[in-house]
């Protein structure tokens, strides 16, 4: 059962160990211990593994757990192939000083990336303690097996331990070293509990918001009342009533309060007279789209260019075109971002929930203007981020905080303002579309062109950098071959993916225009630009349907090549008794409709699958939207933890639900003004439908991403369901009750 | 100057010396007592994350002043059981898997304590309705349900 302690923390935030190999043990005359950092090299296997010598294994893991269930997944894959039972292996995350670099936990990748460079760690420590035994027993390896954290002969066993024990590998990761069988998995594969979960149930977990250092101080932040407003005066004769108060502490623009009690700090902050000047650089929100489509472009990138669209569109005889756009929304972490920031001797430790340790390790050294060796980040699990949410900005308010106090330990924790207001957002998106159409309904082209942000992977600056007139990022040096795109940086964008289409037409052309700026500090939150783009697309590819009176799921699969895609698409009409026709159903008249609408998506063109059926209820009266039900059918390849699984296309369901039918952040010209949940309403347990979802495990296939891709299918499946309940599209989330009367009433 | 309030916490009593009595109990929970059943996350009573039980009763401990509580019985989720002996509902929590990032959790287990003590078997819109001022933003909300569902038939 895995509770981490303080002690843990501690006792992990070294990574000065003594270590010997495992050629040392084999060849005894080269054993010479030393005192030597913990290998994190990516391409070691030391870096990914150890074994002590009571036989327990540590797994270093450079991804993090953000509360989706890879550490229990991690642990699964680690114990299956390296033949141990699973409580024998541990999991330890994010610290910049033990684990591997394996890039941000973003993507859907942890499993397919990171878990993959887990196995092939395990795999290779697994042939070398066959390999190790069998120079031991004088014999073969081919006639040695491993087994429950032992080497087994003929007639004779040695554990782990007295083979590896407390030495290191030595070994660089062998892509060569053979893989188990998937045939033979006993833990990969099978739905073990998450070895998080009863310590979060019995509030015996320690998250970033629960960690305590000794003689602890805590800091709050005053922000500006315009993002870009400059701090004219402050006038701190108000707080001489707060008797904790340590310091109040300036940097230009950055201004926080030190205290030795949270509530001391909180009323301090409340209590500070500011003037700010005025600034009011934000767009209008009412005119946000024209201000998305006059935006600078930086380059166009073509994801796909199929035929000659442009003549084959003007030659067909049916057009259509419309364009669709997704808002401005916030993470909406439950507990605002908080961080940890000591500093000893100009040596940094960071303890944060960032979701990238060693970016942020960058990020604060370059602000703090110090070799990036100097800071130390370990990742500690805090509420749920979705994406790049503030962890890393109250990180780097602690960092400007603590300096002003020596150095002394200082805790940042957000309040909710400072979360709904400045933690960076997902930005606002915008998708043209036009297709042709011949008389029979066959489509003779599609061309859509997206305006999306310049950068969807760089650093998102630090906020208190920022703010206090420091390197708000450092040069990033990190490879950006994810998300479905090339390693070029010039092309390497987030909000590309899924642009192109997974349909077969004779002309198709697919562009981004990628823009020099959007309003806010950009980021992700779960799948970017692949939901969005795929909410135009299959809402899009659903308007052709209709228009070529054809039933949507039998249209999809008219235009698929890709065998998988059609299994998924035909398993989905089967769970949803899918019933052959062209939309909109000619419904009644009557205040309360039904209807039913399809999406998928075959994420970034190159891996997971998912295929979605909404079931929707749309009051035509008031404009509110009912999801009744909502089927999912899921191919990601070999599934590590079914239930894992289930519980992370459950949540993406919802939190998308959510997206679609209530989100979107209010703005003025000079700031948020959605500071806190009444004015930024989420899902609610009254909304929640139920949710279907059937698994395709594929034991022999890679194992792919699910953290992101079941989202990308919702905003379209409802806005179809919707179509086909009333004969009215929506292009615009979030689809709320005006909206909805609006469209109505257009229509 | 500091003023002693007294408190009974998961049935111990205690005495926390504050500057302030009028400041929210949440502060005191968390950082006199060390406690983390009762979680910040608005401050405003807006989310329930921070909910504890007094005298049976669910509050929201942001908005519930020390000085208010000092003659109530809380409880926190701490409260309720342990690791090893988790309550009924802890334990079908932990039996459905209902939890993601698990933030939201101490208060739907808070909520769920207080309605199974009321309601012997409750609907699935008696569950939804109890819970309506508890928000989750992961998406757990559907093995939450079927936890206090599966609490409900343990009880």
């Amino acid at each position: 059962m895995y509770e981490p302690t303080r002690r843990d923390f501690l006792k992990t935030t070294g990574g000065l160990i003594v270590t010997f190999t495992l050629a040392d043990n084999v060849l005894p005359a080269v054993a010479q211990g030393a005192a030597q950092t913990k290998i994190v090299a990516p391409d070691e296997v030391d870096a990914f593994l150890s074994i002590n010598t009571e036989g327990q294994v540590t797994v270093y893991s450079g991804k993090v757990d953000l509360g989706t269930g890879i550490r229990t997944a991690l642990t699964q894959i680690a114990a299956e192939e390296l033949d141990l039972p699973f409580d024998r292996v541990t999991v330890t995350q994010g610290d910049t000083a033990l684990t591997p670099d394996q890039g941000a936990t973003w993507g859907s990748f942890s499993i397919q990336r990171g878990g993959m460079q887990v196995r092939r760690a395990a795999a290779t420590a697994r042939k070398a303690l066959l390999d190790a035994a069998a120079q031991r027993f004088g014999v073969p390896a081919a006639t040695l097996i491993a087994e429950n954290g032992t080497i087994k002969g003929k007639d004779r066993v040695i554990p782990y331990a007295e083979l590896i024990g407390g030495k290191t590998f030595s070994l660089k990761l062998d892509k060569d070293a053979p893989l188990k069988d998937p045939r033979a998995y006993a833990i990969v594969g099978r739905p073990l509990p998450r070895v998080d979960i009863p310590a979060k149930i019995t509030a015996r977990f320690t998250y970033i918001q629960d960690f305590r250092l000794e003689g602890m101080l805590h800091g709050r932040v005053i922000r500006p009342l315009a993002l870009g407003a400059d701090l004219e005066s402050m006038d701190t004769s108000s707080l001489t009533k707060i008797a904790g108060v340590v310091k109040v502490v300036r940097e230009k623009n950055f201004l926080g309060i030190v205290a030795t009690t949270e509530w001391d700090a909180i009323q301090a902050a409340r209590a500070l007279k500011t003037t700010w000047s005025n600034w009011a650089g934000l767009p209008e929100q009412a005119h946000l789209w024209d201000y998305v489509r006059a935006s600078k472009v930086s380059n166009d990138v073509v994801s796909s260019n199929v035929g000659s669209s442009t003549s084959a569109l003007d030659n067909s005889p049916k057009r259509l075109a419309a364009t669709y756009d997704f808002p401005i929304q916030t993470h909406g972490s439950l507990g605002p971002s908080c961080a940890v920031v000591e500093i000893k001797d100009e040596k940094v430790t960071c303890w944060s929930a960032s979701q990238a340790p060693n970016r942020l390790k960058r990020q604060l050294a370059a602000m703090l203007e110090l070799p990036p060796d100097d800071v130390h980040c370990i990742y500690v699990e805090g509420s749920g981020c979705y994406g790049r949410n503030g962890h890393e900005d109250a990180a780097s308010d602690a960092a400007l905080l603590s300096r002003a106090v020596d150095g002394r330990p200082v805790r940042v924790q957000w309040m909710r303002a400072d979360e709904h207001g400045w933690d960076p957002k997902c930005p606002p998106i915008l998708v043209d579309l036009r297709a042709g159409l011949d008389d029979t309904g066959n489509v003779l082209a599609w061309e859509s062109e997206f305006f999306v942000p310049k950068d969807g992977v760089a650093p998102v600056p630090l906020l208190a950098a920022m703010l206090a007139g420091l390197p708000p990022a450092a040069a990033t040096t990190e490879p950006y071959g994810e998300f479905g795109v090339p390693l070029n940086p010039s092309v390497a964008n987030a909000y590309v993916a899924n642009t192109a289409i997974p349909y077969t037409f004779p002309n198709a052309k697919t562009v981004s225009h990628l823009l020099d700026e959007t309003p806010f500090r950009s980021s992700w939150l779960r799948s970017p630009g692949r939901m969005q783009h795929t909410f135009a697309n299959e809402c899009f590819m659903d308007e052709l349907a209709a228009s070529a009176r054809a039933d949507p799921l039998e249209f999809r699969l008219k235009y698929l090549s890709d065998m998988r895609g059609i299994e998924l698409l035909r398993r989905l009409a089967t769970i949803t008794k899918w019933e052959q026709r062209p939309s909109p159903r000619m419904s009644t008249n009557d205040d309360i409709v039904t209807g039913r609408g399809i999406s998928y998506v075959k994420y970034e063109l190159m891996r997971t699958y998912v295929g979605a059926v909404a079931e929707v209820e749309v009051n035509r009266k008031t404009g509110e939207i009912g999801v009744q039900r909502f089927y999912v059918v899921h191919d990601c390849g070999q599934i590590i933890n079914p239930d894992g699984l289930m519980n992370q296309i459950e949540g993406n369901v919802i939190q998308s639900i959510s997206r679609t039918l209530k989100e979107e952040i209010q703005f003025d010209r000079s700031a948020v003004t959605s500071l806190h949940w009444a004015t930024y309403p989420i899902l609610t347990f009254a909304e929640v439908p139920d949710v279907a979802i059937e698994l395709i495990d594929r034991p022999t296939e890679p194992p792919w991403g699910a953290g992101e891709p079941a989202s990308a299918v919702v905003p379209s499946a409802i806005a179809n369901g919707v179509f086909n309940a009333l004969g009215v599209r929506l292009r615009s989330v979030p689809f709320t009750p005006a909206k909805v009367r609006a469209a109505i009433h257009a229509a | 100057m500091p003023t002693s309030v007294s408190l009974t916490v998961n049935g111990q009593a205690t005495t926390v010396d504050v500057d302030d009595p009028g400041q929210p109990l949440l502060y005191v929970l968390r950082n006199d007592l060390e406690l983390r059943g009762p979680r910040f996350g608005c401050g405003l009573g807006q989310c329930g994350a921070c909910a504890v039980l007094l005298d049976g009763d669910v509050v929201f401990s942001c908005k519930t002043p020390l000085s208010k509580a000092a003659q109530s019985k809380i409880i926190t989720s701490e409260g309720l059981g342990t690791l090893e002996k988790p309550s009924s509902v802890q334990q079908a929590f932990i039996d459905e898997q209902a939890a993601q990032c698990g933030f939201c959790i101490n208060g739907m287990i808070i909520q769920a304590t207080a309605l199974l003590a009321k309601t012997k078997n409750p609907s699935v819109a008696e569950i939804k309705k109890a819970l309506t001022d508890n928000l989750c933003r992961c998406g757990t909300h559907l093995r939450i349900i079927r936890a206090v569902q599966r609490a409900a038939r343990n009880i």
